[in-house]
């Protein structure tokens, strides 16, 4: 569901949004907690795979592991070329550790993290869980 | 594809309530 805000138009809603900086968007969850902040401009995919990462964060949020694993399998494999991926990758494997509490998946995070994105943040997030 | 943009936030709120739905806001300066 989108909704458009003009700074002309509706400048309260910046103030209530913390909204500093445009572009902004924000998705939201369905109880208008906000889930995920873009601030500045991305490239098509970019922007898509971040919007997809929102998605995944409302069903993490919500401790829907399932969903949230798919839509993160659904980021990493379809926007692979971005360094969104190794976001989702991560996260992706922190919703299938909540839902079996099996530790060795974040071990084989870990793996496939530093030979896909050996520079990435999200691979240095995961280095504790090497063994 | 044609997005159909909201124009009242709170419409947008009680409708993602409604119909348990993630909501988008996009804030814009961009020039009409």
């Amino acid at each position: 569901m989108p909704l458009e805000a003009h700074i002309k138009e509706h400048p309260a809603w910046f103030h209530r949004f913390d909204a500093l900086w445009t572009p902004t968007v924000l998705i939201m969850d369905a109880g208008g907690v906000e889930r995920l902040r873009i601030e500045g401009y991305l490239p098509k995919n970019w922007f898509r795979a971040r919007l997809e990462m929102g998605l995944g964060r409302v069903a993490f949020m919500h401790k829907k592991w399932a969903e949230a694993e798919k839509i993160y399998t659904g980021v990493a494999e379809s926007h692979a070329d971005t360094a969104v991926a190794a976001e989702a990758i991560y996260w992706r494997g922190v919703s299938k550790y909540k839902a079996t509490n099996d530790h060795t998946v974040l071990g084989e995070v870990i793996i496939e993290l530093g030979a896909k994105y050996p520079d990435n943040e999200w691979t240095l997030k995961g280095l504790p869980w090497a063994h | 594809m044609l997005v159909n943009w909201s124009k009242d936030v709170e419409a947008a709120l009680a409708e993602a309530k409604a119909q348990n739905k993630p909501l988008l806001i996009d804030f814009s300066a961009a020039p009409a």
